[in-house]
C-alpha cells in the first residue's frame, strides 16, 4: 500500500516537474493497472540512470489500448493480447513485457497458505456455484489430508473489469467446458454466483472477512495480506505453488514462437512446473507514431527493462521474461518497428 | 434649481431602473444556468446511451441480465438495488434525524446543543470513501458475526417477510448498504430539521404549552406543521444523496448483478455499477449501456422527487390550504 502510494507520489512529482521546466517531452504510456507498481519502479530507476522520464498512467488495459490506437500515447500496456487482425487494423505492434500470476485464495478455518489443492474442474465448478460446500466430495478427493468443514462456499470475484479476471476466466474456460459455455472469458464476465469486490484489495478484503470465502488475486496481494493461497494442478498433472519459479516455468513452456504477434495467453501452460494461471503484460506500440523520437525512447526503455529490470520485478513478485522470449520480443520489434 | 433637482432625481431613477434590470438579468441567468446544466447533463447522457436504448429498447429497463461477454445489458438489478438501498436508508434516517433535531431544539440542555450540533455538521463533512472503508472493515464484520446470524435465525423464519431476512450472514449486502447510507444521510437531514425547528416562533409553542399540551403534542401539532415543507426539503436532500451515493455503497453492497429477495444478499446499484465498470468497458455498446444507466439514475431520481412533491400537494389539499 505504502509502496504504491510512494510510487504514485513519484509519478505525480514527475508530472509536476514535467509541466514546469522540462523542455524534452516525456515518454508517455497508459494502460494496465496490473503492471503499474513495477512500471513505476522501473521508471524511477530508469530516470536515475538515463535522465529520461517515463510517464505511465494506469488507466486500465481497455483505456491503454484505446489511447495507443488514437496515438495519444507512446505506448499502451494491456493484460490481454490483441489478435493479428486488430493489430493490423490499428497499425500496432505487440510484444510481451513481464509475467505475473493470479492465485486462488480461500478463507477456511484450519487451511494454511499453500495447503489446499484445486484443479481446473473443481475451481471452475466452485465459481459456477455447482460445488456449494467446503466438504464437497470433489474438494475432499483432492485434499485427503485436510479436515474441511461443512461450511457454505462464498465466491468473491472482481466487480470492475480487470486483466486479472481475464487471465483467470481464460484459464477456467480452457479447463472447464461448462464454464466456457456459461460464463466465458473476458475482463469482466457474467458471474453465475458470488459477490464482487473492487480491485485486488476489494477481493482480498472480502475473502478475509467472509468465512468460507474463495476469491482470486494477484500473488502480491495474497502474500501481503497473508492469505491462504491454493496449490493448483497444472496441465502436466503436477500440483504447484504460485511463486517466481512456477511463473517463469509457465512463460518458458508457453509456445511463443508459434503465436503470431505474441497473441498468446499463457494460462494452462504445458511445463511440469508451470503455474497454470500465469499472466503476461503486453506492450502495444504504433508503427507510425506521432512522435518518432519518443517511440524510439520508449523502445530504449524496454530494452533497458529487459536487461536490468529483473531485480525490481522479483521484489514486487513479478517475473521478468525468460531470456528466450526477450530475444524473440526484441527481434520482433526491431523488424516490425522502423523509426 | 428645482429643475436640476428633478433632473438629478430622474437620472437617479432611470439609473436605478437600469440597475434593477441588470440585476434581474443576472438572477435570471443564474436560474437558467441551473436549468441548462441539468438539461445538458441529461441530454448528453441520453445521447451517450442512445446505442443501448436503440439496441435493447424497453428491455434495457426491465431485463435483469447483465452480460458483458454476450453483450446483453439490462438495468433492472441496479435500478432495484438503488431504490431498495435508498428506501432502507430513508426508513431509518428520517425517524432518527427527527429525534436528533427535536432533542437539540426542544429537550437538550442549552450547554449540550452546540457541541452536538457541531458534531452533526462535522459528520456531514466526512468523505463518502471513509464511510465505505469504515463500513467494510468495521461494520461488516460486526454485522456478520453478531447481527445477521440472529436476523437469519429469527426474522428469517417469519411468514411473508421472512424471505427478506433469510440468507447466509455474509455481512455484505443490500441491508448493510442501506444501513451505511442511513448513517451518511442522517447529518444532512437532521441539520436541516434542526435549523427549521429553531424558526418556529416561541409564542406559538408557549401558547400550546399554556393550553396544557404535552411536549409530544406541541411537536406534532405545532412545530411539524409549521415547518413541514422545509422538513421535507431536508428529506429530499438526504434522499438525493442516498440515490446517488457511489463509493460507500460499492464497498459494502457486494456488486453482484443478481436479483435476490433477501436483503442480506449482495446486489448492485446504478452508481456503483458505473464506478466499477466504466474504466474497463471495452465495447461501444457496453460503454453506451453504462451511460444509459446514468441517464436512468436521472430518471429514477426525477420520478422519486416528483412523486414526493405530488404527495406533498395532496397533503396540503387535504388540510384545505
Amino acid at each position: 500500500m505504502l509502496r504504491t502510494l510512494k510510487s504514485k507520489l513519484f509519478v505525480a512529482a514527475l508530472a509536476f516537474t514535467a509541466c514546469g521546466i522540462a523542455p524534452a517531452a516525456d515518454v508517455v504510456g497508459a494502460g494496465s493497472t496490473f503492471v503499474y507498481p513495477v512500471m513505476a519502479k522501473w521508471s524511477a530507476d530508469y530516470r536515475a540512470a538515463t535522465q529520461t522520464r517515463i510517464n505511465y498512467q494506469a488507466i486500465g488495459s481497455g483505456g491503454g489500448i484505446a489511447q495507443i490506437k488514437a496515438r495519444t500515447v507512446d505506448f499502451g500496456a494491456s493484460d490481454k493480447p490483441l489478435d493479428a487482425a486488430e493489430l493490423a487494423a490499428a497499425n500496432l505492434v505487440q510484444f510481451p513485457l513481464v509475467i505475473g500470476g493470479v492465485v486462488p485464495v480461500v478463507n477456511v478455518a484450519g487451511v494454511a497458505p499453500g495447503s489446499i489443492r484445486f484443479n481446473g474442474t473443481v475451481l471452475g465448478d466452485i465459481f459456477l456455484g455447482k460445488i456449494k460446500r467446503w466438504n464437497d466430495a470433489a474438494i475432499v478427493a483432492l485434499n485427503p489430508g485436510l479436515n474441511l468443514p461443512d461450511q457454505a462456499i462464498t465466491v468473491v470475484h472482481r466487480s470492475d473489469g480487470s486483466g486479472t479476471t481475464f487471465n483467470f476466466t481464460n484459464y477456467l474456460s480452457k479447463v472447464n467446458a461448462e464454464w466456457k459455455t456459461k460464463a466465458g472469458e473476458g475482463i469482466t464476465v457474467r458471474w453465475p454466483v458470488g459477490i464482487g469486490g473492487k480491485g485486488n484489495e476489494g477481493v482480498a478484503a472480502y475473502v478475509k472477512q467472509i468465512k468460507g470465502g474463495i476469491g482470486y488475486v494477484e500473488l502480491t496481494y495474497a502474500l501481503q495480506s497473508k492469505m491462504s493461497y491454493a496449490l493448483m494442478q497444472n496441465a502436466a498433472g503436477e500440483f504447484v505453488a504460485p511463486n517466481e519459479e512456477t511463473f517463469q516455468a509457465a512463460a518458458d513452456s508457453a509456445e511463443w514462437d508459434k503465436a503470431q504477434d505474441f497473441n498468446l495467453v499463457i494460462t494452462n501452460a504445458p511445463g511440469a512446473k508451470a503455474w497454470p494461471i500465469a499472466a503476461t503484460v503486453f506492450v502495444m506500440m504504433n508503427k507510425q507514431p506521432k512522435n518518432a523520437d519518443n517511440a524510439k525512447a520508449a523502445l530504449a526503455y524496454f530494452d533497458w527493462v529487459f536487461a536490468n529490470g529483473a531485480k525490481q520485478a522479483s521484489a514486487l513478485h513479478y517475473v521478468s521474461l525468460p531470456a528466450k522470449v526477450q530475444a524473440q520480443a526484441k527481434a520482433h520489434w526491431s523488424t516490425a518497428l522502423k523509426y | 434649481m428645482q429643475e436640476t433637482l428633478i433632473a438629478a432625481a430622474e437620472r437617479r431613477a432611470s439609473r436605478d431602473a437600469r440597475h434593477d434590470r441588470r440585476f434581474r438579468w443576472m438572477l435570471a441567468g443564474a436560474g437558467v444556468f441551473v436549468l441548462l446544466a441539468l438539461g445538458g447533463a441529461a441530454l448528453s447522457m441520453l445521447w451517450g446511451g442512445r446505442e443501448a436504448f436503440a439496441t435493447f429498447g424497453l428491455d434495457f429497463v426491465t431485463s435483469a441480465t447483465w452480460d458483458p461477454i454476450g453483450q446483453q445489458f439490462g438495468a433492472w438489478v441496479p435500478i432495484y438495488g438503488t431504490l431498495v438501498t435508498a428506501a432502507i436508508a430513508m426508513l431509518i434516517a428520517i425517524p432518527v434525524s427527527f429525534g436528533i433535531a427535536l432533542f437539540l431544539t426542544e429537550v437538550a440542555p442549552t450547554w449540550l446543543r452546540t457541541p452536538i450540533g457541531t458534531a452533526i455538521e462535522l459528520l456531514a463533512g466526512i468523505p463518502s470513501i471513509i464511510y465505505g472503508m469504515w463500513g467494510l472493515f468495521v461494520f461488516v464484520p460486526m454485522l456478520a458475526e453478531h447481527v445477521y446470524p440472529w436476523v437469519d435465525a429469527n426474522l428469517g423464519q417469519w411468514p411473508l417477510i421472512g424471505s427478506l431476512f433469510a440468507g447466509p450472514p455474509l455481512g455484505i449486502g443490500t441491508l448493510t448498504a442501506g444501513l451505511v447510507l442511513a448513517i451518511m444521510v442522517v447529518p444532512f437531514i437532521s441539520s436541516v430539521m434542526r435549523d427549521v425547528f429553531l424558526t418556529v416562533p416561541t409564542r406559538l409553542k408557549e401558547s400550546a404549552y399554556a393550553l396544557g399540551s404535552t411536549r409530544w403534542e406541541v411537536v406534532w401539532d405545532v412545530v411539524l406543521p409549521y415547518t413541514r415543507s422545509a422538513v421535507i426539503g431536508g428529506i429530499f436532500l438526504g434522499l438525493g444523496r442516498a440515490l446517488g451515493e457511489t463509493m460507500a455503497v460499492t464497498f459494502v453492497l457486494g456488486n453482484a448483478h443478481e436479483l435476490s429477495t433477501s436483503l442480506l444478499m449482495p446486489g448492485n446499484s446504478i452508481a456503483a455499477t458505473i464506478a466499477n465498470e466504466f474504466a474497463e468497458a471495452d465495447t461501444d455498446l457496453y460503454r453506451s449501456s453504462l451511460i444509459a444507466l446514468g441517464f436512468l439514475l436521472f430518471v429514477v431520481t426525477f420520478i422519486v422527487l416528483a412523486l414526493a412533491k405530488l404527495m406533498l400537494r395532496q397533503l396540503a389539499k387535504r388540510e384545505g390550504r
